[in-house]
């Protein structure tokens, strides 16, 4: 695959996410608790101090490129073991989102999953289970996936085809709006 | 009784209709106040914060505001691990970032203050005066019921956001469900990841975060697995079949939300707490319990009345001072 950034902009783009993260890249020793710990690990293409390691080296390319930042389930068990309070979900979190900016996903499900979540959120205000699961369905081509389940929600009156929304759509969709335009939190 | 503010979060009006049942129950018997937040919206959960942080928080402390501005005083309590976590979030920025503090308010246009104090379910039953309240209102002893109390992962971390002392082996929850008499044992996955929203948009890698949930579970003797949160919960009940399944594995461990049990306890019918709403069965093992533990009350108070000198006739003298 390209390079999408080369060694000293990734190093740049390293660094910044480690200070935003409030992370001292260097102070990680590699001790392997953060992998140890994950439950998520048997899926990962890097473990979580692979991680660390390639952005003390710059390599954020590689980084950016994992499927491993979308595989993360932000559970935060790393960070609650490391000696050194590495916030490595935070870490994470970042590189997803820049790798997101550069049109790069290694998990395109989980991306999709979260852009139809919060379209739902974009059109009601309340998240919609039965049209987030639908929609996820039909554009990831997962047509069947989960809807043997359908019948017994119905069924057992767990779900209900009503939904639910705010009533001021607008404020969310104005708020939403100004955070995409605005960017992140300085 | 207590007042609250109530944020129930989007899956309570869908999914979650037996912690949405159990909970209404136990609120009606002990008089607790729930005042829902005007026109809340979803907390972005975690597809928020994968995609722009300022919204996730934007979106979450909107609730906050309006809370603080309708509902002035009060705590804001919600059943969801995830919108806890973000609400607590929002509300930890609030009081700790100045700066991040007004930008929030600027997008929301509303006052924010991050006064308010976000609580989850077991905060809210862990209150002393809650706990009497249910302990006087108690008819049934849930005794011979192991539970495997599962607080899975944003209950307790991170441990600087929610305040949780021991985020390996929280307790909260444990105490909470042996106000039933039942037992909560000690077992190792109480805080493993459910796989969350993977479970959808990557079943594939986190279908065995299930099945190892259950497999600690019975190897520790659990009869029942207690959750507190809609997705958690979803999560083990629906998939429990399908794991037995594909994995080959024989567990018959239903799933219940801690509320269940509580209101069970407090004399719930199965459909006062939606226990026919379960996807995988649940009603035998707690009909059992139920049962047992009515014989035995039946039994002991058979034995206590013949005890009883009044009721042996003339009080003899030796047992007068009983």
């Amino acid at each position: 695959m390209e390079k999408i950034l080369n060694r000293e902009e990734g190093k740049l783009l390293a660094d910044r996410i480690a200070k935003e993260a409030n992370v001292a890249l260097d102070e990680c020793y590699q001790c392997g608790k953060c992998s140890a710990g994950c439950p998520m690990a048997n899926s990962y293409d890097l473990m979580p101090r692979q991680i660390v390691h390639l952005m003390h080296l710059g390599d954020m390319d590689t980084v950016m490129k994992s499927k491993t930042i979308w595989l993360c389930a932000s559970c935060h068990t790393c960070v609650e073991r490391c000696p050194h309070d590495i916030d490595i979900p935070t870490l994470i979190e970042k590189s997803r989102m820049e790798a997101q900016k550069r049109g790069i996903s290694a998990q395109r499900n989980v991306r999709l999953f979260n852009d139809i979540f919060m379209e739902t959120v974009r059109g009601f205000g309340k998240s919609q289970e039965v049209i987030l699961e639908g929609a996820y369905n039909v554009t990831s081509g997962r047509l069947l996936q989960d809807m043997a389940n359908v019948p017994q929600m119905l069924k057992k009156d767990i779900v209900r085809p009503e939904l639910n929304s705010v009533q001021d759509k607008e404020d969310i969709r104005r708020i939403m709006k100004e955070c995409e335009e605005g960017g992140a939190v300085k | 009784m207590k007042q609250y503010a109530y944020y129930p979060g989007c899956s309570m009006d869908s999914t979650a209709v037996t912690y949405k049942k159990s909970f209404e129950y136990i609120a009606s018997k002990i008089g607790l106040v729930m005042k829902e937040i005007p026109d809340w919206n979803c907390c972005g959960s975690t597809a928020a914060h994968t995609k722009n942080e300022k919204m996730a928080y934007a979106l979450s402390a909107r609730n906050i505001a309006i809370a603080e501005e309708e509902l002035p005083g009060l705590d804001i309590v919600t059943p969801c691990a995830s919108c806890y976590s973000r609400l607590k979030y929002a509300s930890y920025v609030g009081k700790n970032d100045e700066a991040k503090r007004q930008e929030i308010e600027e997008v929301l246009r509303r006052s924010f203050k991050a006064e308010a104090e976000v609580l989850n379910f077991l905060d809210l039953f862990e209150d002393p005066e809650i706990q009497e309240a249910i302990k006087e209102k108690l008819h049934r002893n849930l005794e011979g019921l192991n539970v495997a109390c599962y607080y899975g992962c944003l209950m307790s971390r991170p441990r600087e956001i929610t305040g949780e002392t021991d985020p390996e082996n929280p307790m909260k929850m444990d105490e909470i469900i042996e106000l039933t008499g039942a037992k909560a044992i000690a077992w190792d996955y109480k805080t493993e990841c459910c796989g969350a929203s993977h479970q959808v948009d990557a079943p594939e890698h986190a279908r065995e975060l299930i099945d190892r949930i259950f497999r600690n579970a019975q190897a520790n003797g659990a009869d029942v697995i207690v959750t507190a949160c809609p997705l958690c919960n979803m999560n083990l009940d629906m998939r429990e079949a399908e794991i037995n399944k594909n994995f080959g594995r024989k567990y018959n461990i239903p799933v219940f939300q801690f509320t269940e049990l509580i209101a069970i306890a407090m004399g719930a019918s199965a459909a006062d707490c939606g226990i026919h709403q379960h996807f995988f069965p649940a009603f035998d093992v707690i009909n059992e319990v139920v049962k047992t533990g009515a014989k035995k009350a039946a039994a002991e108070a058979k034995a206590e009345a013949k005890k009883d000198p009044l009721k042996d006739g003339p009080i003899v003298v030796g047992k007068a001072g009983r």
